[in-house]
């Protein structure tokens, strides 16, 4: 299984060089994209120049925390030189002149860029379908959505097309698809991780974070991404611990709170019976497990979809088709749908019944967790109510895509952080568990999913593609 | 009942930082190669943000207290959503219902004093330039300015005549220029005016339902000719029992008349929303005193001092602190002239006089120079008294007309004296001896 860790080490002990490495990578991408429709762009140019600068490093002896990985972005995330369209036709053909500070980051630490993403366009969406280019196919099922709207991330590691992959995660954007393909998946805490460069969805949500095969390769993406950006101002200046030291810590004594809200009727059975196999787990490890209450949650969706569409109409008011090559009617139909919703809940004479309102009911949300976190460490619920669903199923019914994020938007809501861990299977398809924390605790739940993924082994199967 | 005239202001001042308001882009565009001064984020390239500038956030406080402004502790950036060419985002980012200063106050030399609604932060935008390329109409964009801290200041509608408007634009322009915030050049766009402008026949100081706005004003004289044309094309309109249309118009100076640009029906519906992308802004009441303190002394409180201080008419005190280098330029010559024993009366009068460059001569030098003009001969106080006396009996006229309150004529009786003398001695001193013998 070629886990950060694992790569890393073949590299160092020169078992084989990077340029191996990524063409192998580049070849497996090449052979299987076609049926996958991973990535829009692979650039394999790039990626050989900077392996090559990478096997230089080596042979010098240095040492970066990701030297010579090959990874792949989310087409949301700029990349100096290289096309990026936030699977959209609005930005086809747009190359940005500057690098997002996490792509940045991530190439100061060493990775190698194989290329962009799938995604829902502008990250509208819960299964990748909303991509001008196709959808994004499961590897575990290609009948199956793999999740969205980071859909080709999440497909690309768990069919291993890169070492590890970006996301964004505004509304269950990387748990969602993490948990619907067996892979980790990170929402840093709101602020954690830079969002300069980054193509905007709704501001005040959109979490940058990353999919991984294990848990402790999640905690060496975000030792390199995480920190304070002076080029964005949301980012606070908390220090950044380095997230791998306590992951092999103890967790007899912690405090796991199970909110009821999420384990309500609809919730899929073997979903229920996975997330509560893994609670029964974290309880005979000594964990004390506490049931809580987040009374304001069922009103999270209510309020994201309100407040999420508002903030994406005018973040999406610069492609005014003046100055990036293509009309403003390329826009697909969800980019639509949201810019009106938006432009409706803002307008004069429904701002206060709307989006004021929305945004009290948003700090009642935050109140919530606030409280809970005064009792527990941790919160354990599942990522989702429903496994995986067949491409096409949803796509005509908005309302019920919305509902797929029925767990994971108070958690952007509240600005706090969630890891998706995959703890099951059902009929050959991923399930995942969300382990949530207090702001800026990624640390605590990197140990809790660490524990649980040692004593698992999900991450040890691989789909037959 | 006489008509009662309402025109209010709003004045946008661009602050003259090294950077732009929200990137590091240099601020000083004028005159650069368009879109030279520009970087993702005052392009609104996808996933640029803003990260906002401290200084220019410090200069605009600065500029509420002295307007007499309550600053608020908690204050936020608001995004103002419209579609424009030269607003690459799509929308502004500006302050809505929490603005950085609010309810402040300016007297007038008149004592009037007229309400400060409030002060705000905003960033410019960019700039159209429409030209004829390859004979073909085009409309071209430069990006330099898109970004450029502005700051707006609106006042209450409390004007009631052009020359009050003027005045307070002249008051406005140079407090900006002492605090070093702003060059606030009007010919350069650094400082632009925005008066609106109705009137109530009934005289009962009800705002009436109507208002005009005039843009595209760039100087104070055009400003006041527009308060004025505006005011009697209004006045006719009402008394013939018409409402003025609620318009915006433009000052055409070629036709020395306003003329309609956009007729308002409704106001614009910008959608505002809290900037999501920049945290609230807080001060504590030490951060707001510490900024309180580290004001530069004000025209007005320098035109007091100098009254005081210098012994100066108020005339003189009010050219030399017109602008802040050249009331710094006297107080040095001052300095100066002490050791050559030059009063600061003497000084006043060359500088004003004489209107010196004072760029090219320095104040040692200038004071070295009015201590060379004004070297006068000794005479025998007895002689000269002498002098005058007969002068005056030579010239009864003198002593008649100085009684009707007539004072020139003393400049008439220091020729006649000077005359006779035939000896360079110090004016003020004459004048003093014939004022003695006049009384």
């Amino acid at each position: 299984m070629n886990s950060i860790k694992a790569v890393k080490e073949k590299l160092l002990k020169k078992e084989i060089s990077a340029k191996e490495l990524t063409k192998s990578y580049l070849d497996r991408i090449n052979k299987y994209n076609k049926d996958l429709n991973i990535y829009l762009t692979i650039s394999e140019k790039e990626a050989l120049e900077a392996a090559e600068r990478a096997d230089k490093l080596l042979s010098e002896g240095q040492d970066l925390p990701l030297l010579g990985l090959p990874i792949a972005l989310k087409d949301l995330y700029s990349t100096k030189g290289i096309q990026t369209t936030a699977s959209s036709k609005v930005l086809e053909g747009y190359i940005p002149p500057f690098d997002a500070t996490a792509v940045e980051k991530l190439k100061n630490a060493g990775a190698i860029i194989l290329g962009k993403l799938n995604c829902d366009a502008w990250a509208h969406g819960s299964s990748g379908e909303n991509s001008d280019y196709g959808p994004a196919r499961n590897p575990w099922n290609k009948e199956y959505t793999p999740g969205g709207s980071s859909s080709g991330s999440a497909a690309a590691v768990t069919a291993d097309l890169a070492v590890a992959t970006t996301g964004t995660d505004t509304g269950g954007s990387i748990r969602l698809p993490a948990s619907f393909t067996n892979t980790v998946g990170l929402k840093p805490t709101y602020g954690r991780v830079s969002r300069y460069g980054i193509i905007a969805m709704a501001s005040s949500l959109d979490s940058i974070g990353h999919f991984t095969k294990t848990v402790e390769d999640s905690a060496i993406m975000l030792n390199v991404t995480a920190g304070k950006d002076n080029k964005d101002a949301t980012t606070p200046d908390v220090p950044v611990p380095d997230y791998t030291k306590k992951i092999n810590e103890n967790i007899k004594g912690l405090k796991i709170g199970v909110p009821k809200e999420y384990f309500i009727e609809g919730l899929d059975l073997e979903i229920r019976k996975a997330v509560e196999d893994a609670i029964n787990f974290y309880k005979s490890q000594g964990v004390e497990i506490v049931d809580i209450s987040l009374p304001h949650t069922e009103y999270a969706i209510e309020t994201y979809y309100i407040i999420q569409p508002a903030e994406v109409s005018s973040n999406l008011a610069r492609y005014d088709g003046i100055r990036f090559g293509n009309p403003r009617k390329d826009f697909g139909d969800e980019a639509k749908r949201r810019i009106m919703l938006g432009t409706f809940t803002l307008s004069v004479g429904y701002y206060d019944a709307y989006y004021k309102k929305a945004m009290k009911v948003r700090t009642l949300i935050k109140q919530d967790f606030d409280k809970a976190f005064e009792k527990v460490d941790a919160i354990i619920a599942p990522v989702s109510p429903n496994m995986p669903w067949k491409l096409g199923e949803r796509i005509d019914d908005p309302l019920k895509m919305y509902l797929a994020d029925v767990f994971a938007a108070a958690v952007n809501l509240s600005g706090i952080p969630g890891l998706s861990v995959p703890c099951g299977f059902s009929n050959g398809l991923p399930i995942g568990m969300q382990i949530l924390g207090p702001q800026f605790s990624e640390e605590l739940l990197f140990r809790l999913g660490h524990h649980y993924e040692i004593n698992h082994d999900f991450y040890k199967k691989e789909p037959e593609l | 009942m006489k008509p009662k005239t309402h025109i209010g202001l709003e004045v946008h001042v661009e602050l003259k930082t090294k950077s732009k308001m929200f990137c590091s882009c240099s601020a000083q565009y004028f005159g650069e190669e368009p879109n030279t001064h520009t970087c993702p984020v005052c392009l609104g390239l996808p996933g640029a943000l803003p990260y906002p500038n401290k200084q220019a956030i410090e200069w605009c406080v600065k500029i509420g207290l002295t307007l007499n402004c309550n600053i608020a502790l908690k204050s936020k950036f608001d995004r103002k959503n419209y579609f424009y060419p030269d607003l690459p985002k799509g929308y502004q980012i500006s302050q809505y219902d929490q603005p950085f200063c609010e309810k402040g106050s300016i007297k007038l030399s008149d004592g009037k004093v007229i309400g400060i609604t409030r002060v705000h932060m905003e960033e410019d935008t960019g700039k159209l330039i429409h030209e004829t390329v390859n004979n073909e109409k085009v409309s071209l964009i430069d990006f330099n300015r898109s970004s450029v801290p502005l700051v707006e200041i609106v006042t209450e509608p409390d004007f009631e005549n052009a020359t009050q408007v003027k005045e307070y634009l002249q008051k406005l322009q140079q407090i900006v220029r002492y605090l070093e915030v702003s060059d606030a050049d009007m010919e350069k766009g650094m400082m632009r005016l925005e008066p609106n402008i109705s009137i109530s026949l009934d005289g009962s100081g009800k705002l009436p339902n109507y208002k005009v706005e005039v843009k595209n004003i760039n100087s104070f004289s055009f400003v006041e000719k527009a308060i004025n044309y505006e005011l009697e094309r209004q006045l006719k309109e009402l008394k013939s029992g018409k409402t003025p249309v609620q318009e915006t118009r433009g000052w055409d100076e070629k036709k020395q008349q306003t003329v309609s640009q956009r007729i308002k029906e409704e106001a614009n519906d910008y959608r505002y929303f809290p900037e999501p992308d920049i945290p609230p802004i807080t001060w504590t009441e030490e951060e707001i005193e510490e900024i309180r303190e580290s004001l530069p002394e004000l025209p007005d409180e320098k035109i007091e001092r100098f009254i005081k201080e210098y012994s100066l008419p108020k005339y003189d005190a009010d050219v030399l602190t017109r602008e802040k280098p050249l009331a710094d330029y006297y107080e040095e010559a001052i300095n100066v002239g002490r050791k050559l024993s030059l009063t600061p009366k003497q000084i006043a009068n060359h500088l004003i006089n004489k209107k010196i460059d004072i760029d090219s001569v320095l104040p040692a030098k200038l004071v070295e120079e009015i201590s060379a003009a004004s070297k006068t001969e000794n005479i025998n106080p007895e002689e000269l008294k002498k002098v005058i006396k007969q002068v005056l009996m030579e010239n009864p006229q003198i002593e008649a007309d100085f009684k009707k309150g007539k004072e020139n004529v003393l400049q008439f009786a220091i020729g006649k004296v000077m005359y006779i003398i035939r000896k360079k001695i110090d004016v003020n001193v004459l004048r003093e001896f014939i004022l003695e013998e006049l009384k």
